[in-house]
């Protein structure tokens, strides 16, 4: 009997894999092709920003906050990174570095205004949102395109997995910020600390765990998560757009959320959202290979998944209620 | 009767940054935007900048005013935005209803009751998924809204096919740019719907209840409020209203758009009522909330007229919303005093 129970608060993740599974299965009976190495890859280049951002987004919504501000952020950084290389010359690399410290810089400011000043998360971030893409436009208003000799060679640059497949920069950073996710949640005390907030911030405050900096740190590491899936975007498209992304925060949140993270806070997991992404991935290859089928449906798929998630994590917060 | 507002009046006083921040903007205009106030009567009807603002407004008002009440509950509605658009798709389809299939012909005249009702009542339901989620099922306001905002949208193109349903209907169009007493319709029903929404929270004791349910859900419930049932009307009543901001868009450009129509306007609802110094959970003012978004409406009219790039508005809306809501913020103004009082015993 031990052997068949499974811990509660593991159940919204064995939920999500088996959702993974479920598609992924439909997709390889239904469509050839679907089921090979190309179209599995392709989901980790497609999706690189997504997924980067879902890291740091899980991080956020366990800490009990959100953040609104990331889709405006990446389209800043690609805008902005853009800017700096085409018309001033800059090397990319220190354009790169440039935005990383800025989307750094948002990051912290927001924190500190949330822990701080009491305001609720939402409203600075929805701020944030403003303020990035406001930004965003006074650079430019159009597309700028990147065109740079070494720029091309990092896209050019792939681990050969066979198959005529290689694994790109883009999918090789979103594979790197899901381990370091990972080792930040589980081994670090960041990681420990994020938790007790979620889970209630007056206890954290009475264990005397540092709740001001941990904050201040979350939102850091949003920010700066959201300036590198920027620079992975406008790898991937190579330009900077600042209408790019629009909305793209709200795609985010599903991500981590179907990946079984508590919207409420304090319990979730990084390789959950990673799974999360893949899915959104998954139904949007499901729906180009289906093909007659229109756009919106990913909305009402998504839609209708979110759904089913948030009510598994209720009716599992309602049963561990009424057990304590 | 009382003329002057009392000045000691708390509610008065709530209202006082919001009203600054609108005079200093119109004082702007007054000195550096020639004929701003300046209103003049063709055929009849009103026109002029100070009326275009607040047509233009009148959209994201009808939001805020049923965004106000969510607040006030403690809640959000994030999908009054994607309402807005189903509301718009709703319409059109009735109107022309095989227009997505290819068929350009009109058919027989739709009666404006159903163009009108439909939608609405459509709307409603969405008010009602939203209330049901959040009073009965308990989740979250702002995870509850979001799905309808994600999925709120794919059904409005849906509806229209991923179309936009281009339509003539006069009777309806009246209601996005007809003229009343010689006033854009938009805003005399705006402001026949504060003036109904006023009577029905501050003349009755449903105010009070909303306002008890936002401060103390539980202790509420135990003084007999019903608060599941109040939760569930107050998100009816947004849809209503985003249903209704919908359909005046929807008349006004006489098309339905699924993927642009209310896209973004929940932001714009949420930063008005926010600018207007209601509290999120507790407190709640209509007036401030007409006031925030007027202040977002003539910021944006005024950053126009100076021909700087409308996107670029969107720097000035986040520096006001932040300025605001830290002046409203209790531990900014406790520092803040504390750093003037240092400075002075310094000196």
């Amino acid at each position: 009997m031990k052997l068949l129970q499974i811990k509660r608060k593991n159940i919204p993740f064995l939920a999500t894999i088996s959702v993974f599974f479920l598609i992924y299965l439909a997709g390889s009976l239904m469509y050839d092709n679907f089921f090979s190495l190309r179209v599995f890859v392709n989901l980790f280049i497609d999706n690189a920003f997504i997924g980067v951002l879902a890291v740091s987004m899980t991080f956020v919504i366990i800490s009990g906050g959100i953040d609104l501000s990331v889709g405006s952020v990446v389209a800043l950084v690609g805008v902005l990174s853009a800017k700096l290389m085409q018309d001033y010359g800059v090397h990319p690399m220190l354009a790169f570095a440039l935005c990383l410290a800025l989307g750094a810089l948002i990051g912290s400011v927001m924190g500190a205004l949330i822990h701080f000043f009491e305001l609720p998360p939402f409203l600075v971030t929805l701020v944030g949102m403003f303020l990035a893409r406001g930004l965003a436009f006074l650079i430019s208003l159009n597309s700028i395109p990147i065109k740079h000799p070494f720029v091309d060679k990092i896209i050019d640059f792939g681990i050969p997995l066979g198959f005529r497949t290689w694994l790109p920069v883009i999918a090789i950073i979103f594979l790197v910020i899901v381990m370091v996710g990972i080792y930040l949640q589980q081994f670090t005390r960041f990681g420990r600390n994020t938790y007790a907030i979620g889970s209630s911030e007056q206890s954290a405050i009475l264990m005397g765990l540092p709740i001001g900096r941990t904050k201040v740190l979350i939102y850091t590491f949003s920010g700066t998560m959201s300036a590198l899936a920027g620079i992975v975007y406008s790898l991937y498209t190579c330009s900077g757009y600042p209408l790019a992304c629009v909305g793209l925060e709200l795609d985010v949140i599903a991500a981590v959320v179907i990946g079984g993270t508590l919207l409420t806070g304090g319990a979730g997991l990084v390789q959950g959202s990673l799974i999360g992404v893949l899915i959104l991935g998954l139904i949007q290859t499901f729906i180009t290979f289906q093909g007659t089928l229109s756009s919106w449906w990913t909305k009402i798929v998504i839609g209708v998944l979110l759904f089913c998630f948030i009510l598994i994590q209720r009716y599992l917060s309602l049963a561990g209620n009424r057990e304590s | 009767m009382k003329i002057l507002p009392d000045i000691q009046n708390p509610n008065f006083q709530r209202l006082l940054w919001p009203l600054a921040a609108l005079a200093g903007i119109l004082l702007f205009n007054l000195f550096f935007t020639p004929g701003f106030f300046e209103i003049e009567i063709k055929d009849g009807h009103f026109f002029g900048s100070l009326i275009d603002i607040i047509n233009r407004a009148a959209p994201v008002m009808l939001l805020a005013i049923g965004m106000t009440l969510v607040f006030a509950t403690g809640g959000i509605d994030l999908s009054v935005g994607a309402v807005m658009a189903i509301s718009g798709a709703v319409a059109a389809t009735v109107i022309r209803p095989d227009y997505v299939k290819g068929v350009l012909e009109y058919g027989e005249i739709q009666p404006l009751y159903l163009v009108i009702g439909i939608p609405l009542a459509l709307s409603v339901l969405c008010g009602l998924w939203n209330g049901i989620l959040v009073a009965f099922v308990g989740i979250q306001p702002i995870i509850a809204t979001l799905i309808l905002m994600v999925a709120g949208r794919g059904i409005a193109q849906l509806i229209t096919q991923g179309q936009i349903v281009v339509f003539i209907h006069e009777p309806f169009q009246y209601i996005g740019s007809g003229f009343f007493l010689g006033f854009p319709f938009p805003i005399v029903m705006v402001v026949l719907i504060f003036i109904l929404t006023y009577l029905l929270t501050r003349k009755t004791g449903l105010g009070l209840f909303i306002e008890a349910i936002g401060a103390n859900a539980v202790a509420s419930r135990f003084m007999g409020v019903r608060e599941k049932q109040i939760k569930l009307a107050v998100y009816m009543f947004s849809g209503l209203c985003a249903g209704i901001a919908g359909l005046v868009v929807c008349a006004d450009i006489k098309a339905a758009d699924a993927n642009n129509a209310g896209l973004f306007l929940e932001l714009d609802a949420i930063a008005a009522v926010i600018i207007g110094g209601t509290l999120w959970g507790g407190r709640f003012t209509l007036l401030g909330s007409i006031i925030g978004t007027l202040i977002i409406q003539s910021l944006t009219t005024t950053i126009l007229t100076r021909g700087i790039a409308p996107e670029v508005t969107l720097v000035f809306k986040a520096v006001v919303i932040i300025a605001v809501a830290l002046i409203q913020s209790e531990k900014f103004r406790n520092v803040f005093s504390v750093m003037v009082a240092s400075r002075r015993t310094k000196a």
